[in-house]
């Protein structure tokens, strides 16, 4: 860092601080004049609005926190009279309630943008995977400042989500009573949450600064993905960048204000303004809308592993395996591929159809227990699925190795990328209905297209997908497309 | 000829000795201090004192179901009628996806009594009310993931892996119940 002595600041005041700790040098390195491509597009904005939204919710969370009491028996009336009596209570919780969605819509299409245009490859692994590490958090986050008004939904989500440990073998039930810190949710439940809902927010910060620290170590990714190779392709971040970003903000800002002002409660649960009843659970429990994809992964086994479905497996497994050695494709056989997906494809089909269950109770394929019995049970693989869907982002960047990052040079990966997009989407939808007739199967297809995308999709296409001749620079790239712009406007 | 490096690779010296042991006691120190900060999180001694619930079972007529809170979670009393019983011990126990038969389930035919929360994903399931949905095979039906219970509680269709769980119970009177 300190290769080159540092430049004096005319304002004395500026100057003395700066020669004692450099802290004006770092801003005006790392946001004055810290070197960014110059093809953004408006995607580049997420990871600065995601920004303003953290503290945003740190701002109003500890105003909120000002009022709200942590205890089974006072926690629901204590955010009634925030809603009622503190002055402009109900202005703050209600940025904060719908904050934590646009905080999540923020940092899903930074994601997406991420996975678009390659920002998760080499040599930005590790910033992707605090990425990933702060997404995880959020949900923790999240989840638990759910349970704090003490509603129906918030007890039943905690209900629902900290039973997911016992789907742990053996120690599973262990596991739930010490999370809850009792026999059942309850008063210590809601004193634990509240007191990491306060803390987590802080380790998220924490990890935002390692993420942008690696951001400025790397430099940022941009839309044709390929790197800046000198002062022709970049611009100074301020203000050209400084400006485009608050540009975003206000936009941004304008819609989270409609529903802050105009809709506060369109996407919450009417259900979560009745106090918890432990005796009683809401006909239809349903998560926030950003949990939905995931909820809908979770649901969508009402099978588990049995042999058949087993053999399957490891059937795809051994068709997929030289996709993740060293050969180049043309050592790898296609048809020997294509006839080992078949083959898992009857196993696969009979231990899936030797569970399914129809109207009358009986299952579709009628066979002895020991073909139908699942040795890991159907609530086991939900959870591990569920957690699997976020954990196979850490390793992405490892999977993928295919040279080109951009899906813009990605004819192959850009169909399969928005196609996850869509199907991501259908999951939220089958996440909130029932999980009855048409929606199961649906959540299934949809579940292994997701998993198939990373599992399957990702290294296969690292092998076969061409390479297409990327441009020489992105200063190039820019002035061709400037003068087809000109040709077309007719100047 | 040997140098001092090669004899420090062949023989552990003393300082070796003193970075295991310090090591082992950094370990042990650690544990130490972090064990209360886990197992604080355990159910507290008045959580745990709350341990038992007595029921009496005589207002309750056959064919009636009653809801009673025992460690903060709802437990089931219901009163069978004949064909609930006859239904829930024709069953072949070898077809279950968690088999028990209805005598391991029930100390006396007629009650059975069992944790209302769902072993799926810890909902409580319906069937307590007289107009409630229960399920397929009229026991118990849990509405958030669809998992159906016989007369029995035990798990018959949908996702849970389990029976309904029967807590430790015992008849301190023909008519009283404690559970716990």
């Amino acid at each position: 860092m300190a290769n080159k002595p540092r430049e004096k600041f005319d304002n004395a005041f500026v100057e003395w601080i700066d020669s004692r700790l450099p802290i004006f040098t770092m801003v005006q390195k790392e946001y004055g004049v810290f070197p960014t491509p110059k093809n953004f597009n408006y995607f580049w904005n997420f990871g600065a609005i995601a920004m303003v939204m953290l503290t945003i919710m740190i701002v109003t969370g500890i105003t909120l926190a000002m009022h709200y009491s942590p205890n089974s028996g006072l926690a629901f009336d204590s955010v009634e009279r925030i809603m009622r009596d503190v002055n402009y209570g109900w202005l703050l919780r209600y940025i904060h309630a719908n904050g934590a969605s646009f905080f999540f819509i923020a940092v899903y299409i930074h994601i997406f943008r991420g996975l678009y245009y390659g920002s998760y490859k080499r040599p930005r692994e590790l910033l992707w995977m605090f990425g990933v590490l702060i997404f995880l958090l959020m949900m923790a986050t999240a989840f638990m400042g759910y349970v704090l008004p003490w509603g129906q939904m918030s007890f039943w989500g905690a209900q629902v989500i900290t039973s997911f440990f016992s789907a742990i073998p053996l120690v599973g039930d262990d596991i739930v009573v010490w999370l809850r810190g009792g026999f059942s949710i309850d008063n210590p439940t809601l004193t634990r949450f509240y007191a990491l809902h306060y803390l987590l927010p802080f380790v998220i910060v924490g990890v935002v600064v390692l993420h942008v620290w690696a951001l400025h170590v790397t430099g940022s990714n941009n839309p044709l993905g390929i790197e800046p190779k000198g002062p022709q392709d970049t611009l100074p971040f301020n203000p050209y960048y400084t400006i485009k970003d608050s540009f975003g903000l206000v936009v941004f800002m304008v819609i989270y204000a409609i529903f802050v002002f105009f809709m506060p409660n369109i996407l919450g649960h009417p259900d979560n303004y009745i106090p918890a009843d432990p005796l009683v659970t809401p006909a239809h429990i349903v998560p926030e809308w950003y949990f939905l994809p995931f909820y809908a992964i979770l649901r969508a086994f009402t099978f588990g592993v049995n042999i058949p479905l087993a053999i399957g497996l490891l059937i795809v497994g051994a068709a997929m395996a030289p996709l993740f050695t060293n050969r180049s494709k043309e050592e790898i056989s296609l048809r020997m591929m294509g006839i080992l997906f078949a083959v898992a494809g009857i196993f696969l089909a009979i231990g899936y159809f030797s569970q399914y269950q129809m109207e009358s109770g009986s299952t579709m394929i009628m066979s002895g227990w020991w073909i139908s019995k699942a040795f890991i049970d159907a609530k086991l693989c939900g959870v591990l699925a569920m957690f699997g869907s976020i954990a196979i982002l850490f390793v992405l960047p490892f999977m993928d190795s295919h040279p080109v990052r951009s899906a813009r040079f990605r004819p192959w990966f850009k169909i399969g990328v928005l196609l996850l997009v869509l199907d991501f989407f259908v999951l939220m939808v089958c996440g909130a209905k029932p999980a009855e007739g048409f929606w199961v199967p649906l959540s299934q297809v949809t579940m292994l297209y997701y998993m198939g995308f990373f599992i399957f999709g990702i290294p296969f296409l690292s092998k076969f997908e061409p390479v297409k001749e990327l441009p020489e620079s992105i200063h190039m790239a820019v002035m061709a497309d400037k003068r087809k712009a000109q040709k077309k406007a007719g100047v | 000829m040997t140098t001092i490096d090669e004899t420090r690779d062949q023989e552990p010296t003393r300082r070796d000795f003193l970075y295991l042991t310090a090591t082992a006691m950094g370990a042990v120190a650690v544990g130490t201090v972090a064990w209360p900060l886990v197992n604080q999180m355990s159910p507290a001694a008045d959580t745990l004192a709350l341990a038992t619930t007595e029921v009496d079972l005589s207002p309750i007529e056959e064919g009636q179901s009653i809801t009673v809170v025992w460690r903060g979670a709802p437990v089931f009393i219901r009163y069978r009628t004949q064909k609930e019983i006859i239904e829930a011990r024709k069953v072949d126990v070898a077809e279950l996806r968690d088999p028990q038969t209805d005598e391991e389930r029930a100390q006396k035919e007629k009650w059975l009594v069992m944790v209302g929360i769902c072993t799926h994903l810890g909902c409580v399931p319906l069937g307590q009310k007289v107009g409630d949905p229960k399920g397929d095979y009229g026991g118990w039906f849990c509405p958030c993931h669809g998992s159906h219970y016989d007369t029995a509680g035990r798990i018959r269709k949908g996702p849970a892996p389990k029976n309904l769980v029967v807590p430790p119970y015992e008849y301190t009177s023909d008519t009283l119940i404690k559970v716990g």
